[in-house]
């Protein structure tokens, strides 16, 4: 089952080196344990657009948004047997965050893939 | 949270975990069946334990502690080798009291330990079936009941399998070694062949069947990403994995609603998952650039690649689909092959070509009741418009078909190439676009 993770923060500023580098290593313990198939951290939403669809009219809008409340920091794909090894995969990742990065409050939100075909 | 919810959270926490345990517990032990024995009583004492106290903060951590205690207490009872071990024991004892944290754990490079953990799992000693229960045990943490629920099996009949293979590999002095040089690229070949059979085991379940057993793909999968990420240097690690990923990507496409399966050709190719695509021809890719390019599994990823990076079924490079082929035939010797072959040179140069390949094949011994021999000569032969031959071959290929579905399906051929043989109709068969492989 393909599951992604959404880490979403209200948190602005760069998270400390420690738990970068913790974070590289667990992400490289599960590239190599073939459970993690993708991963990205995502630019600030300041530099971000949106494009919305608002009364039925399409309008662009560029960063900051001054409404966003928590803000996409980054995603990863995986491949996991089931929603169980997926919490218990973001356990392990947002424990890394409870350790590391006093202070810090976010959400890991974990979503399976909608299946394709019939 | 009910009693079952926690087991199964458990259980996930313990898949995560469980490849750094035995690997670890190996290495103190030199002995790979007994670590993994020992690792199976972390689980049980964390089944027992954490329904009441709820999973720790640093599930790892406890686990590698239980089972770390349960090596040592193993060492003191043997008392192997006497002092020098009680040495060992009493440095580990003292490791135990300070519980490494979890970014610590994240440190331990498990690679070696995790490449002799799968070769002993996987080893030509061990018959293919006992390889992979040990394999998907061993290296991707399925319970027992779980492996015999995916292979449609007793649970005892596993169970058995696997203490016996484990007893193989003790008194055969196989518990702990790894190969090296010549060696490893042999041992290698049972490694992948075990990953192939998990994963054909999985790709042939039929849709409503217990989900364990289509899981069998990923759990292939993930052993062969496991493997081209400890053994990188191995272009047939690669070649398996792109051929597997690419099989994988037609999964949604295979089955129509009704659960019949859909021919390749007929797919429609919108449900093919560009995701894994990429992820497939990116390890064929690096399966060439290791030189590997003609290598089994390799050769097989080249063909299905083709068809995947096929836009249409008509845009289909045939004639390179017949080159691979024939470099694939001329590396292993096999009717089957050969028979795919023929199949790729019709649609690369016309039927005949093709039909000269399957003329061969017919005096071939092995393929005398292979129902998809005659069904590919029918269909060539009503091809090239030579109906009355194409209807024998196809009631021979019916009378060998094994399936109802398959006999039926020949049998309509059968009687649609008997009502070609009226003069215009088979005018029209002839040029009719063929397209029914």
């Amino acid at each position: 089952m393909k599951f992604m993770f959404i880490v979403k923060s209200a948190h602005v500023g760069p998270p400390p080196p420690q738990l970068m580098e913790a974070v590289h290593k667990l992400a490289d313990r599960e590239i190599k344990a073939g459970r993690m198939l993708d991963n990205g951290g995502l630019m600030p939403l300041a530099t971000g657009a949106q494009v919305r669809i608002i009364d039925g009219r399409l309008s662009v809008l560029d960063g900051p948004f001054v409404e966003a409340k928590e803000v996409i920091g980054g995603y990863a794909v995986f491949e996991l047997q089931g929603k169980e090894e997926a919490l218990a995969s973001a356990t392990e990742f947002m424990q890394l965050h409870k350790d590391l990065f006093p202070g810090w409050e976010g959400t890991c939100e974990l979503r399976a893939f909608a299946p394709m075909g019939p | 949270m009910t009693a079952a919810d926690a087991h199964r959270a458990i259980l996930a926490v313990w898949r995560i975990e469980q490849p750094r345990l035995i690997t670890s517990l190996a290495r103190m032990l030199r002995d790979v069946p007994l670590a993994e024995e020992l690792t199976q009583d972390a689980l049980v004492a964390a089944l027992e334990r954490w329904p009441a106290t709820g999973v720790p903060e640093r599930p790892g951590a406890w686990l590698m502690a239980t089972a770390k205690h349960r090596a040592v207490d193993h060492l003191r009872r043997r008392r192997m080798l006497e002092r020098k071990h009680e040495m060992i024991a009493a440095e580990m004892d003292e490791e135990q009291l300070t519980m490494p944290g979890l970014d610590g754990a994240l440190d331990d490079d498990i690679g070696d330990e995790l490449l002799r953990l799968i070769f002993t799992a996987c080893h030509p000693l061990l018959s293919s079936d006992a390889r992979a229960a040990l394999a998907l045990r061993m290296i991707c943490g399925l319970t027992t009941e779980e492996i015999a629920r995916a292979f449609l099996q007793p649970e005892a009949t596993i169970a058995q399998r696997i203490v016996r293979a484990k007893r193989t590999l003790s008194e055969s002095g196989l518990a702990y070694e790894t190969p090296h040089g010549a060696g490893l690229s042999e041992r290698l070949s049972s490694v992948l062949e075990v990953v192939y059979l998990i994963f054909n085991e999985g790709y042939t379940a039929a849709c409503g069947e217990d989900w364990l057993r289509p899981q069998l793909c990923n759990e292939a999968l993930r052993m062969a990403r496991v493997l081209t990420s400890i053994a990188p240097q191995e272009p047939e690690a690669h070649g398996l994995l792109a051929l597997m990923e690419l099989n994988a990507s037609r999964t949604a496409a295979r089955i129509d609603a009704a659960g019949e399966p859909i021919l390749m050709l007929d797919q429609n190719r919108a449900l093919w998952d560009q995701f894994q695509i990429r992820r497939g021809v990116q390890a064929l890719e690096r399966a060439r650039k290791l030189g590997g390019a003609g290598g089994f599994y390799a050769l097989q990823a080249a063909i299905i690649a083709c068809h995947a990076e096929a836009g249409t079924a008509a845009a289909t490079d045939w004639p390179r689909i017949a080159g691979f082929y024939a470099e694939l035939a001329a590396a292993v010797r096999s009717p089957i092959i050969e028979l795919n072959r023929a199949v790729a040179v019709s649609m690369a140069e016309g039927p005949a070509a093709g039909l000269a390949i399957v003329d061969h094949l017919m005096r071939e011994p092995a393929l005398e009741t292979y129902h998809l021999l005659p069904s590919v000569r029918g269909d060539l032969l009503h091809r090239l418009g030579r109906h009355q031959e194409a209807r024998t071959a196809f009631e021979a290929a019916a009378a060998l078909a094994g399936n109802r579905r398959e006999h039926d399906m020949l049998k309509r051929r059968a009687a649609e190439a008997a009502a070609a043989m009226s003069p215009i109709r088979s005018a029209a068969m002839a040029v009719r676009k063929s397209s029914d492989f």
